[in-house]
């Protein structure tokens, strides 16, 4: 990943550059391999995929807001517990409104919404890039990365619903259920599997032809 | 070689332990058994799981009609539940098959007409148990039906060896997670109406445990820690040990349940973690196309996994 220095040089990196890391250079499921959850566990609908992900992305961009302007006064010894609590706060905060406000919805993704706070890639983003980051540039990487998490959720569950409902966002635009495969919690695995495979030669084909090492998910490091 | 066969009998005694004060702390919170008319022409009363009910007569029953028997929901009294079938058991027992599913947690009232006799039926708690234990193992199997711990699960289960170490160490995690949070839930957080603040408690309840068994292992046996270590600092940020406690405040679990949730889905864990495991050193021998190296044929492997474990939806037991 060329842009992987990019986290450490001097200078902050543009708004527009981190977001298109986040979108598509370090897309949270498709490159990172991280929170790989509630990617398959939601996606069955768009509706779910685009719940979810308003919900990591209200929560990446709030806590990582939250720790750039509350680092000066965490100490390096604790950050991982206090950057966990930090998490927890907004998570039932938004676990709350979606509660109140989206009952139908949330009734399917409750517990999903409840675990965003074990999700891997909220806690790395704020070790990796809002423990050292001003606030401007970590507002835009916690955009980047929450509007990555839900383009990769609607892509799968765009994915999964057309394929195996025969449906998008609710409205039938298939005659019938084509394949109810994709609907199943086995489809939801290999639904991942094609359109990672598809990311690796769409990557392959941008850079030319070159080699790029593949999405091993040897990033689980970082889960930590 | 010692050293991981001591390591064996410490997770498993460790595993034992838990156990114990679970099976301790369920037969403290079972009920105790509902007095009956000692007139009744029933003798006994078992509910079996799904939706079967067994009655042990005193004497023959000549009327089989399913109209001659009523069972009813101890929370609705008045409402009789449907009975599809009556059958005679061999032994002179007689099973009712009803229309629902019976909730394994709730009472029942069964009712002969005639002769005239009423029993009061609670499914056997090990029964319960025992349902929870294998739905939350196989039918509902934490990785390939639920997807939780899929960070992990891809991460780990490279190898055989590790991923045994893994299992392990998660099960004994949740075992202990699981208590404590249910303590917390039921006797602090539930009469203080502090439900909440459920997902700031329960992740610091795991936190605070990872940390206390961190230190606890480095000084204690160095050697455990060695191997087990790095697994532990990443359970912290794994979804599936705090889906637990988060499934048992939902559904407002007993003690028993909680713990029987909570070794059920820590084996289901280990067994889809060893499985995986197998399959993927197999995979390093096969020839995978280059856009799937990697992550995504793993991904199309717990695939395969789970159409398999799709089968044990059907299971039912307790006949």
């Amino acid at each position: 990943m060329s842009e992987q220095p990019l986290l450490f040089t001097q200078r902050p990196p543009g708004a527009i550059s981190l977001l298109k890391n986040g979108i598509f250079g370090e897309n949270p499921v498709f490159r990172l391999a991280l929170s790989l959850c509630p990617a398959v566990a939601v996606t069955t609908t768009v509706a779910n995929g685009i719940m979810l992900g308003v919900a990591v992305l209200l929560v990446q961009v709030l806590s990582s807001v939250t720790v750039a302007l509350t680092r000066r006064w965490i100490h390096p010894r604790v950050r991982i517990p206090v950057y966990t609590i930090i998490i927890a706060v907004w998570v039932s905060a938004i676990d709350m409104v979606l509660a109140g406000f989206f009952p139908l919805l949330y009734a399917q993704v409750g517990l999903y919404v409840k675990l965003i706070v074990a999700f891997a890639i909220i806690i790395s983003r704020l070790e990796v890039f809002a423990s050292r980051m001003p606030l401007i540039p970590t507002f835009w990487d916690g955009l980047g990365m929450g509007l990555g998490f839900l383009f990769a959720l609607m892509a799968i569950g765009t994915f999964r619903e057309v394929l195996g409902n025969g449906t998008l966002l609710g409205f039938r635009i298939v005659p019938e259920k084509p394949l109810l495969f994709f609907a199943l919690p086995a489809g939801g695995f290999f639904s991942i599997a094609l359109l990672m495979a598809f990311f690796n030669v769409l990557e392959r084909r941008m850079s030319g032809g070159k080699n790029v090492a593949p999405s091993t998910g040897g990033s689980h490091g970082q889960a930590a | 070689m010692a050293k991981p066969r001591s390591l064996v009998l410490a997770g498993t005694a460790a595993l034992a332990l838990c156990f114990a004060i679970g099976l301790a702390l369920a037969a403290a919170a079972g009920r105790p058994a509902a007095p009956h008319a000692p007139s009744s022409v029933i003798t006994r009363a078992r509910v079996l799981a799904p939706d079967h009910v067994r009655l042990t007569v005193a004497a023959p029953v000549a009327d089989l009609r399913p109209s001659n028997f009523r069972v009813t929901d101890e929370r609705a009294p008045d409402v009789p539940m449907d009975i599809a079938a009556v059958e005679t058991l061999p032994g002179g027992a007689i099973l009712l098959t009803v229309a629902d599913r019976l909730d394994p947690a709730a009472g029942y009232r069964i009712s002969i007409l005639s002769p005239a006799g009423t029993r009061e039926a609670k499914p056997a708690p090990w029964a319960l148990l025992f349902t929870v234990v294998i739905s939350s193992a196989l039918i509902n199997n934490f990785v390939f039906t639920r997807y939780l711990g899929l960070c992990i699960f891809f991460g780990v289960s490279k190898k055989r060896d590790t991923s045994v170490g893994m299992g392990f160490t998660f099960a004994a995690v949740m075992l202990l997670s699981a208590a404590i949070s249910w303590g917390l839930y039921t006797f602090v957080m539930r009469p203080l109406e502090l439900k909440f603040l459920q997902v700031i408690v329960f992740i610091g309840v795991v936190a605070f445990i990872v940390q206390a068994l961190d230190t606890i292992l480095r000084k204690t046996h160095a050697s455990l820690h060695q191997r087990f270590g790095v697994y532990l600092v990443l359970i912290t940020t794994n979804c599936i040990i705090l889906a637990v406690p988060l499934l048992n405040a939902q559904a407002e679990s007993g003690a028993g349940e909680s713990l029987a949730l909570a070794l059920g889905s820590g084996a289901g864990f280990a067994l889809a973690l060893f499985l995986m495991s197998c399959a993927r050193e197999r995979l390093e021998l096969a020839r995978v196309p280059a856009a799937f190296q990697g992550l995504p044929i793993a991904f199309a492997l717990a695939g395969l996994f789970a159409l398999a474990f799709m089968g044990f939806s059907g299971l039912t037991f307790l006949r």
